[in-house]
């Protein structure tokens, strides 16, 4: 038993370990270093002898002074295996043991003799290894765009994988594609289009969709049923089945190309999910406070505007931070009904820049950044409204 | 009274509704039904424009006279394909301005020069010319005749509006265009996606779902792939998976994983030797389909975690004193609490995973084996440019839709509001 478990933690941790080892070594080749090996094989059997010290020990010494010496006899032994490398390379690994140390404070030989302990132990190590695969992957792309922004074309085709930014350089020349893409390709005439479309969504969807989710919830009326269970089906058809006889219609119209046009669509596919949430929310206002109004002679419009919008401010702002990161982050509409430059918003003025095959990376990622940025900062200030939104939304995306 | 209070009750109910109703009604539902109409019609892209009689005003001074004008109109037909019948023409003229000479198709009556021109053949042109003269010799302000702006109209046939039908586009999407095809990747990419972001969605919710520091952090960046815009997503994911110097191909080729970069968005198959057999691989599609985990998996795991916080804790407390270890408590508890969660979802998902366009045709544009019936649609209707197929293949994602609600609702339908 107490083998076995001592086995199973050896091995786990040492893969750990290495792994994250071989990540780091990763990401320092993108700042410009020349690795060419991983050492997969060092680092697995440096880890192994580590894991073991570190469990033989186990509570015989000083925590602290443990795991320094440790880290500290680790990190010189790497690095006289492994190629030659700069400092703060090295205090990397030096910081990584010393964290790795310390979660095996509790692993002794007399905690691997607990029952299941063997289990316990991977599912341990199986989190922590989600967490790590999960951040990188998630991350490495945002990572990725951010860093290929601040390049340069020449420097991009001479190596690819430093992605290294020079801050020996002038804050004007690190800072170049963000002025190339405001300046040339007039990008600041498209923030202006998309948050003047996407707030203009928001507030069009919510005059729209608070009358008739108070109607919903509250009133009765002949084909009331029907109406709610038809608001998810119809919110279920998808806009590519929409986009030819909108197209149509709209060229004929001459709506291509207004932003009007984009408006009303974008309107039109965001109320029912909007008038679906707003109405579960109302259904939980007590009806008391209505007849309350209702008694000191308010009329609907009176109870609309004076008591359920000020009780359900939650709710808007979770349908208004939905609906605008729908409007913001939309794709395929603008790309049918927009064609004129002076009309574009972000996404479409993104794709329109990959239209030309000569457009250099660097300025294809600062504008993803521009219109990424926004929304991720909103994401975060407001999550809590806004994954509630996601929340009751995610049957759609 | 109540009957009166109910009636009253009812009337505000339609007013607050009638808008809304309306504008889905516009933009949702009509053209879902339009649909059908152009799907049975041979429309391209270049028979949308109706087609317009147009003219361009220009004054001339006539020499040696500051009382007479000339004004010339550019007439035009708009339309290259289609002709205009029974074209009608008017332009008013300022107080005491008259025309002299005039053409004999026009009249002029009450300061307006009226013309009737007839048919106007596809790409018709004309400059047609007017002379005017002041009544009482004075000067003439060239401005004030120009300042008006002729009036024309005619008709002509808005293709979409007759009632000749054809079941040429049906025909074309069944028989020609490999539609066996179309619909397995469709299927192969919906089926593969939804069940890859469940799984994935079920592993973070369920590591959220600990306690570890950072784990707020964490529950945010796990709802970031979703929450960015979906351009410069892809295209992040085009850089990075670009065979020339994407960065994951260059890492891969620096420490020796791989001799030459693979082209992972433009290579249909990858083959692979096992044991002597080959195996072929969808490789483009099976990479789009890793890009749709990638940016729906947040979804199903906010739904599940939603649920995981639901499931009472002693129900763990109680296996612990039984000493089930941790995976016998995830397949003995977790799972069985959150199934029906997992259906629903994984009904939902399908369906909109079945939609899903922007994603496949920003990485790869339906190319090297990835086109499915969304791309299909925007193929056919806007780079073939036959509206009349593009239609035809929204109807068929419109019946299939339809068959997956009706499943989903004889299965699920009921359970769905528990949850």
């Amino acid at each position: 038993m107490k083998f076995k478990s001592l086995i199973i933690t050896l091995l786990a941790s040492s893969i750990f370990l290495s792994v994250v080892i071989c990540i780091w070594k990763i990401m320092a080749t993108l700042q410009g270093l020349s690795f060419t090996s991983l050492n997969f094989n060092l680092n697995l059997s440096l880890s192994f002898g580590l894991t073991l010290i570190c469990v033989l020990i186990g509570k015989k010494f000083n925590h602290l002074l443990k795991i320094l010496v440790l880290s500290a006899l680790f990190t010189i032994t790497y690095t006289f295996f492994s190629e030659s490398s700069p400092m703060w390379f090295s205090s990397g690994i030096f910081l990584l043991i010393l964290f790795f140390t310390n979660k095996l404070k509790k692993y002794d030989l007399e905690y691997l003799n607990q029952d299941f302990i063997s289990e316990k132990i991977v599912f341990e190590f199986l989190s922590l290894f989600a967490i790590i695969f999960f951040a990188l992957v998630i991350l490495f792309p945002f990572y990725i765009m951010f860093v290929t922004s601040f390049k340069t074309q020449t420097a991009l085709l001479i190596n690819p994988v430093d992605l290294s930014i020079d801050f020996s350089k002038n804050i004007f020349d690190i800072f170049k594609s963000y002025f190339v893409i405001f300046k040339t390709y007039d990008f600041g005439r498209y923030i202006l289009t998309s948050s003047y479309v996407s707030i203009g969504t928001v507030l069009i969807t919510l005059l729209f969709a608070i009358p008739a989710a108070y109607a919903v919830a509250r009133l009765n009326f002949f084909g009331k049923n029907l109406l709610s269970t038809s608001i998810l089906i119809i919110y279920m058809f998808p806009a590519i089945v929409l986009v030819i006889p909108l197209y149509t219609v709209f060229s004929q119209l001459g709506l291509r190309n207004s932003l009007e046009g984009l408006l009303i669509v974008y309107t039109a596919t965001t109320l029912p999910v909007a008038i679906y949430m707003l109405q579960g929310y109302f259904k939980s206002i007590p009806k008391e406070i209505e007849e309350a109004g209702l008694i000191d002679g308010q009329n609907w419009f009176g109870i609309i505007i004076k008591i359920i919008i000020p009780l359900s401010l939650p709710a808007i702002a979770s349908v208004s931070l939905y609906v605008f990161m729908i409007a913001w982050n939309e794709f395929l509409f603008s790309l049918m009904f927009l064609d004129n430059p002076k009309t574009f918003t972000l996404s479409r003025a993104i794709n329109h820049l990959t239209g030309d095959a000569e457009t250099p990376r660097q300025y294809l990622m600062a504008g993803s950044v521009v219109v990424t940025l926004p929304i991720l900062l909103i994401f975060i200030y407001f999550e809590k409204y806004l994954v509630s939104g996601l929340t009751a939304g995610s049957v759609k995306g | 009274m109540s009957t009166t209070l109910s009636k009253i009750e009812k009337r505000t109910a339609y007013t607050l509704l009638l808008p809304a109703v309306c504008l889905v009604f516009a933009i949702i539902l009509f053209p879902i039904f339009a649909n059908i109409w152009i799907s049975f019609k041979e429309v391209g892209l270049k028979d949308i424009r109706i087609p317009e009689p147009r003219a361009k005003k220009i004054v001339n001074n006539i020499q040696d006279s500051n009382s007479e004008l000339k004004i010339i109109y550019k007439l035009r037909n708009s339309s290259l394909i289609q002709d205009i019948r029974e074209v009608r023409f008017s332009d008013k003229l300022p107080k005491n301005i008259e025309p002299f000479n005039l053409d004999k198709r026009c009249q002029f009556k009450s300061q307006k020069v009226k013309c009737f021109f007839g048919n106007w053949e596809p790409g018709y042109r004309e400059n047609f010319e007017i002379f005017v003269k002041e009544v009482n010799n004075n000067a003439i302000n060239s401005k004030d005749v120009k300042s008006n702006k002729p009036d024309l109209n005619g008709k002509s046939n808005n293709i979409l509006l007759t009632t000749e039908f054809t079941l040429k586009n049906f025909k074309n999407v069944f028989i020609n265009n490999n539609f066996v095809e179309l619909l397995m990747t469709t299927f192969y990419f919906t089926f593969f996606g939804t069940l890859g972001a469940i799984l994935l969605g079920i592993f973070a919710a369920q590591l959220v779902n600990q306690k570890f520091y950072g784990r707020t952090f964490m529950r945010s960046i796990l709802l970031f792939p979703y929450v960015g815009p979906v351009v410069a997503l892809a295209y992040t994911w085009t850089l990075l998976l670009d065979p020339n110097s994407g960065t994951i191909n260059s890492l891969l080729v620096n420490y020796g994983v791989i001799e030459k970069p693979i082209n992972l968005l433009g290579q249909k198959y990858l083959i692979i030797n096992i044991l002597g057999f080959e195996l072929k691989l969808r490789l483009a599609l099976t990479t789009v389909i890793f890009f749709e985990i990638w940016r729906y998996f947040p979804l199903a795991f906010l739904f599940i975690l939603a649920r995981l916080q639901a499931i009472p804790r002693d129900l763990y407390e109680a296996a612990d004193v039984d000493g089930a270890g941790p995976f016998r408590k995830f397949f003995h508890i977790t799972l069985p609490q959150i199934t029906a969660i997992l259906s629903i979802l994984f009904m939902i998902r399908f369906i909109w995973n079945f939609n899903k366009f922007e994603d496949i045709f920003l990485l790869t544009g339906g190319a090297s084996g990835t086109l499915t019936l969304p791309i299909s649609v925007y193929q056919q209707g806007f780079a073939v440019s036959n509206i009349g197929m593009g239609s035809a293949v929204s109807i068929v994602i419109v019946l299939l839709l339809i068959t997956f609600m009706i499943i989903y609702f004889k299965l699920i339908g009921n359970k769905a509001n528990e949850i």
